[in-house]
């Protein structure tokens, strides 16, 4: 009795605001009984006829395909099954036309039809409640159903919803409030049963409190027959009014329980599920009788069809087919509309396929649907409001979205629009509203995308950028902290003190590290950034960098008063020598910017620049002499003298050389006449370096076989040298690469000789670098036994020397290190070569003018992109070849990190292509896609090694702990 | 055959902005016939004169401004501003009056702002003001009612052969203004006695509301605005009027005299400078209404439509700013402006 009255009451419509009583025109093709449709010849099936991951196939051309097999699976969560409608061979899977707004192509499975319709084995389940959920939710997974009514949206998901989502009503949607269309109504009056027994499975499935079937009160034999077939079920039929869009997920829900949606929300929110009675009757054919989803009921009509009526047709059927088969005048139509007439699309191309979605085929005279009318100016006059079931108002919206200002078009809810069309059906002035929300909106979801995007590399460039800087403070630290110990050291042998100064400087520089690390990791996580725990790792790094230059300080405060800096003549001719230095790069940046506008001043700026240059170079010989003589007057080390004074030249020569390269590139760049002059110099200047590198090898050759006295500063010299010249080496070698790189671009002809200077330094550098491995190994041998704990050196000291030592008796890690910067070199050239290549197809297109604008905009974002990820390889590498550098001097745990970060970094890297691989793939051409995945190779390949690497650090941290 | 390509809606209501235009104009029919029976000939010739002169000076814009003009002046727009004005003027206008308003509404007030859609105020009122301002005397010389000149005499009028003096007469608005307060003068003018509200009048705004509801009953206006108008006028002069009969007129007299039921149904409904959404129609209407009220009863002019009208023109684009609809799926509307960047809407 309760129930009863209950039910009464809530048995009431609700209404929702505007909506329009367009023409209804279903008598057309409701009269008749839904008969076969044709067996074309070919069937195409789009891979992804729903929303969601495009299914995976997996049959290949010349395949035998069965009807019911399974041809592609889903991939991913929100995929759907596709299956053979019929049985046949697959000729090819490759882009055809389908049905989309945009006339794209898309990848289709074609399958040749034999006509004999053979099944494949294929059996239901009687009692369906013996089977869990999950387990139909299985199955109607693998039968591939998704929303017929429109949307296409995967059904297996909308009826997963898991154990926190308690559904309150079920709602299902027989109300197909668009005019012409009947496919739902004939269904109802002939398959009622079937769709109960559907409705059923959803309700065992969703357990809701209610089911409610919303049904239009045109189609008084459906209601009947619905009714009828619904009588003993929990099912309540509720008649509502012919209104458009009644038929509208929202609406409807609306009209049924007077929930509203939230924007932006779904209807599970509300505890609503609402599914098409198609679906539902193709949940009973998957659960019961065990067919897949292999064919639909579509509607044919229109006046430029003979035989108008509904069909059951197989999917992928080519609508050319169904025409024919209706008995179409390809003559007599003026438009041909997928969908119904609001909200359907109007097809240009004949061959595209019916897919899961397609209800409706309107093939239209052009009395019928005639050409719009010349759109005329918004009076104003709010029937678009009026009409609204949103409750927009649509006039704001178009003037906003015609102007462009999107953000006004938003504020007035342009993103709740559902694009019903009921505005522009009433517009006296025939505007067409809805075009012009369809693209504010593309705009605005452009905007964002842009926005995430742009956001998302402000972060890593601010992440990198804190890094680098961090790196930076941390050496400079590091430097003045050796500098001052090893300066102490020279001057006062006798008195252990320790430079509190100079650690002070040294803590403070770390705390600055650590401080610009923190708000790196702040800003980053206050976007949300990914990458937020690797920066919290290089924070924590930082943190406790500063904290141990902070006990440094303070141990050294503790040990003894410290000695004031002596403010010698060393110090100030530092400080010249750094002014005159910077006045010179000035200088060269001026001439520089001189050249390239063509200024005639240029000459001039740049004979300045040389003039600077040799100031500078005075002041630097004049230190060396100042520090030269300052330890001789110590009379602390007479060995390490001339030694200093060779590594002096040997650096001098070499940045000059390296300044030399710089300046005939830059010449080389402006197309400048001297570049072949300056070239030659530069050659010269190297010679020269080489020739003072030799000098300092046999020196060095010669120190230690000569014991020094001195424990402290010679043995630790030459590798420190060696050091710097790696470093050295492999920078000029990266300006190198990077000047190839950039000439290649240019695609300037000096490109192939700059490739091979870069080579050419590169071999140095590794040669350089196998020097220093065999210093090291070669140097504790003498040092260790040599060097007590010596209670001069400085907290900082031994944290440097003493993994030194450790690595230097393990020649097989700095092997594996090799090899990784091999690999990471390799991982770089191959992304190079990739983004050349794109840049010159991208040049190619450009300049014959022969592809279509969107392509070379996709190209260049591709290029772009590629780029990117070349930049990123690249500073992998650079990472590497920085550590390779720091070699030994860096212990073990520093290494784990930065590798640790550049997995993370190659892993998302990898995980975006990824991504944008299963975005482009419903709408890329098969080129894009097969670049794409050979970017995605490549990633993959980096994303490996970074990880080996990564594993190798571990084992090899564990080894040494 | 070619196939149509388009996006959807693929169907569309027959009507046009140009037949809109037309059933408004249709419906001033009613309204034109009792001006004419109670004041002469001089309002339909003036009637037909306005409309020439806008599809002239219509023409000749949009040629000027490199519009095809034939498109334009199907939409029937400048037909409709060129009658409501010309209804809006004293019978007795001479054809240069005419010229003068409606060549400016056309030009200036419609035309240089945009066009159709663009303006941001009544064309139609923007040239009666322009008029009441520089020629006062000319704008304010109405016949007395039922002493309606012969057609000879209108066509006079017109050419401006016949002076006005010898058969100009108050309305019953001047009339009330002058002698409101005084309850024996107010007595004894029969202006004031008609039917059910001033004599004459009462009909002339009767005509106009039964053409307005053929409007409303085509679906060619909604009712917002003209209740809004209506309400809005009757309401204070009701409490003014049960506060002191002598000195305020009845609310029946107030909404039957003078232009009220054209402003009502006519010249607020103008969509194009009228506020959008319908609670926002409302206001607009309802504060054109107090604002007549006003006027009339506490102002300089006998009758107030035009400035009312335009005063709240200006205003409608901050109305709909704050009578945005609430959307569906939100929890309340979007009042009020989004950003400090806030040009009008419209
Ligand atoms: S229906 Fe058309 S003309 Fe009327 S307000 Fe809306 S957009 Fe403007
Ligand atoms: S298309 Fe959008 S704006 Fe137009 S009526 Fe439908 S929901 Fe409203």
């Amino acid at each position: 009795m309760i129930r009863t009255l209950f039910s009464s009451r809530s048995r009431k419509v609700y209404d929702f605001h505007g909506g329009i009583h367009p023409p209804e025109r279903k008598a057309l093709s409701n009269g008749t009984a839904i008969v076969p449709g044709p067996m074309p010849a070919q069937l195409i099936l789009p891979l992804n006829m729903h929303i969601g991951a495009p299914a995976k196939p997996l049959v290949e051309p010349g395949e035998r395909v069965l009807k019911g097999q399974m041809i592609a699976e889903p991939s991913g969560a929100v995929s759907a099954a596709i299956h053979a409608p019929t049985s046949g061979t697959v000729s090819a899977i490759g882009p055809r036309a389908i049905q989309h707004p945009s006339g794209m192509d898309a990848i289709c499975i074609v399958i040749d039809t034999d006509g004999k319709d053979e099944w494949i084995e294929h059996a239901g389940v009687a009692d369906y409640t013996e089977r869990s959920p999950g387990e139909l939710v299985d199955t109607i997974r693998h039968s591939g159903i998704a929303g017929m009514g429109g949307a296409g949206f995967p059904t297996s998901i909308k009826v997963n919803l898991g154990d926190h989502q308690r559904v309150e009503e079920l709602v299902i949607n027989a109300v197909e409030c668009e005019p012409y269309i009947t496919a739902d109504d004939r269904l109802m009056r002939e398959r009622a049963d079937e769709i109960i027994a559907g409705i059923n499975i959803l309700q065992y499935l969703l357990n809701p409190r209610r089911t409610l079937i919303g049904i239009e009160d045109n189609k008084p034999e459906a209601i009947s027959i619905i009714k009828r077939a619904c009588k003993g079920c929990d099912i309540d039929v509720r008649v509502v009014p012919t209104k458009y869009p009644s038929g509208g997920e929202k609406q409807l829900i609306q009209l049924l329980t007077g929930k509203e949606v939230k924007s932006g929300q779904l209807p599970a929110q509300v505890g609503v599920v609402c599914q098409n009675v198609g679906t539902a009757y193709a949940i009973k054919r998957a659960v019961i009788d065990g067919e897949p989803l292999l064919s639909r009921v579509t509607t044919l009509t229109g006046e430029g069809v003979s035989q108008p009526g509904n069909m059951e047709v197989l999917l992928g059927t080519p609508v050319r087919d169904l025409l024919l088969h209706g008995g179409v005048d390809p003559d007599n139509i003026g438009r041909l509309v997928m969908g119904g007439p609001m909200m359907g699309f109007t097809l240009h191309n004949p061959a595209v396929p019916v897919v899961k979605t397609t209800n409706c085929i309107i093939a239209a005279t052009l009395e019928e649907l005639p050409e719009p009318p010349p759109e005329q100016p918004c009076i104003r006059c709010g029937s678009c409001a009026d009409v609204c079931p949103a409750n927009l108002l649509p006039q704001q919206l178009y003037w906003h979205a015609k102007n462009d200002d999107l953000e006004k078009a938003q504020h007035h809810n342009l993103m709740d629009c559902i694009e019903c069309g009921a505005c522009a059906y009433v517009c006296p002035s025939h505007i067409p509203l809805v075009q012009y929300y369809r693209y504010a909106k593309a705009e605005v979801r452009q905007q964002a995308a842009e926005q995430v995007k742009a956001d998302k590399a402000r972060q890593r460039f601010e992440a990198r950028q804190a890094r680098i800087e961090a790196e930076k403070a941390e050496k400079e630290a590091r430097r003045q902290a050796r500098l001052e110990a090893n300066r102490k050291k020279k001057v006062e042998t006798s008195a252990p003190s320790v430079d509190t100064v100079a650690l002070k400087q040294a803590s403070l520089e770390a705390s600055k590290a650590y401080k610009a690390a923190v708000k790196a990791a702040k800003a980053a996580e206050a976007e949300g950034a990914a990458n937020i725990n690797e920066l919290k790792a290089e924070v924590d790094r930082l943190k406790a960098e500063a904290d141990k230059a902070k006990a440094a300080v303070r141990d050294a405060k503790d040990a003894g008063p410290a000695a004031a800096p002596t403010e010698d003549r060393v110090g100030n001719l530092k400080k010249q020598v750094g002014e005159a230095s910077t006045a010179y790069k000035a200088a060269v940046k001026a001439a520089k910017a001189a050249e390239e506008n063509g200024d005639d001043n240029a000459a001039d700026l740049r004979a300045k620049a040389d003039e600077l240059k040799a100031s500078a170079d005075k002041l630097k010989a004049e230190l060396r002499d100042a520090k030269a003589s300052a330890p001789a007057t110590t009379a602390a080390a007479p060995q390490a003298d001339p030694m200093a004074d060779l590594k002096k030249q040997v650096g001098d020569a070499s940045s000059a050389y390296k300044a030399a390269v710089k300046a005939a590139k830059e010449a080389e760049e402006n197309g400048a006449d001297n570049a072949a002059e300056l070239r030659s110099q530069a050659d010269e200047l190297k010679a020269k370096a080489d020739q003072l590198k030799a000098d300092l090898r046999d020196a060095k050759a010669n120190a230690p076989a000569t014991p020094t006295p001195a424990p402290a500063a010679a043995p630790a010299d030459p590798l420190a040298e060696l050091k710097k010249k790696v470093g050295e080496v492999s920078s000029a070698y990266k300006a190198a690469v990077k000047a190839a790189k950039e000439a290649d671009e240019n695609g300037a002809d000096n490109a192939a000789e700059l490739r091979a200077e870069a080579d050419r330094l590169k071999a140095e550098a590794d040669h350089w670098k196998a020097e220093l491995r065999e210093a090291k190994a070669s140097a504790p041998a003498p040092a260790t036994p040599k060097t007590p704990p010596a209670p001069t050196d400085t907290p900082k000291a031994p944290e440097t020397e003493a993994p030194q030592a450790l690595k230097a008796v393990d020649p097989e890690v700095a092997a594996k290190r090799q090899k990784r910067l091999k690999a990471l070199k390799t991982a770089y050239n191959m992304a190079h070569k990739q983004y050349k290549e794109a840049h010159a197809a991208l040049e190619r297109g450009e300049r014959n003018g022969d592809i279509p604008a969107e392509e070379l905009n996709a190209m260049e974002r591709k290029v772009d992109k590629l780029k990117g990820k070349a930049d990123v390889a690249r500073d992998a590498l650079d990472a590497l070849v920085e550590e390779a550098k720091a070699d030994i001097r860096a212990h073990t745990g520093k290494d784990l990190k930065t590798l640790k970060l550049e997995a993370a970094r190659a892993e998302s890297a990898l995980a975006d292509k990824q991504r944008e691989l299963e975005q482009q793939r419903d709408n890329a051409s098969e080129v894009n896609l097969e670049a794409l995945s050979s970017e995605l190779q490549a990633l993959e390949a980096e994303a490996q090694i970074a990880r080996m690497a990564l594993k190798q650090a571990v084992e090899e941290q564990g080894l040494q702990d | 055959m070619a196939l149509i390509s388009s996006t959807s809606p693929h169907t569309t209501v027959s009507n046009n902005t140009g037949a809109f235009m037309r059933q408004v104009i249709y419906a001033t029919l009613p309204g034109l016939a009792v001006l004419t029976w109670q004041f002469g000939w001089g309002t339909v010739i003036n009637v037909l004169w306005a409309v020439v002169v806008a599809l002239v000076s219509e023409a000749l814009i949009l040629k000027a401004r490199g519009r095809p003009v034939a498109f334009y002046l199907k939409d029937y727009s400048a037909v409709l501003t060129a009658v409501l004005l010309a209804l809006a003027l004293p019978p007795t206008s001479p054809w240069w009056l005419t010229l003068i308003g409606v060549g400016f509404a056309i030009i200036v007030a419609k035309q240089l702002y945009g066009g159709l859609g663009m303006n941001p105020f009544n064309p139609a009122m923007v040239g009666y003001v322009l008029l009441l301002i520089s020629f006062p005397v000319a704008m304010t010389q109405w016949i007395a009612p039922g002493e309606a000149p012969s057609l000879a005499q209108s066509w006079q009028l017109f050419t401006g052969q016949l002076p006005v003096d010898g058969l100009s007469g108050a309305t019953p608005l001047d009339t009330f203004r002058t002698w409101a307060g005084n309850d024996s003068e107010l007595a004894s003018h029969g202006i004031l006695d008609g039917q059910f509200a001033g004599l004459g009048w009462e009909w002339v705004n009767l005509a106009f509301l039964l053409g307005g509801l053929y409007l409303i009953s085509r679906k060619i206006i909604t009712w917002h605005i003209p209740a809004g108008f209506l309400g809005g006028l009757a309401l204070p002069a009701l409490i003014a009027w049960l506060i002191n009969p002598v000195r305020f007129s009845d609310p029946v007299f107030q909404i039957f005299s003078g232009g009220a039921m054209l402003g009502a149904f006519f010249i607020a409904t103008d969509p194009v400078s009228a506020a959008t959404s319908r609670s926002g129609r409302l206001i607009y209407a309802a504060l054109i209404g107090v604002l007549i009220w006003v006027i009339r009863s506490f102002g300089g002019y006998p009758d107030a439509v035009a400035f009312s009208v335009l005063l709240l023109n200006l205003c409608a684009p901050f109305i709909d700013y704050y009578t945005q609809p609430r959307t569906y799926g939100h929890n309340k509307a979007n009042r009020g402006t989004n950003s400090a960047k806030q040009g009008g809407g419209s």
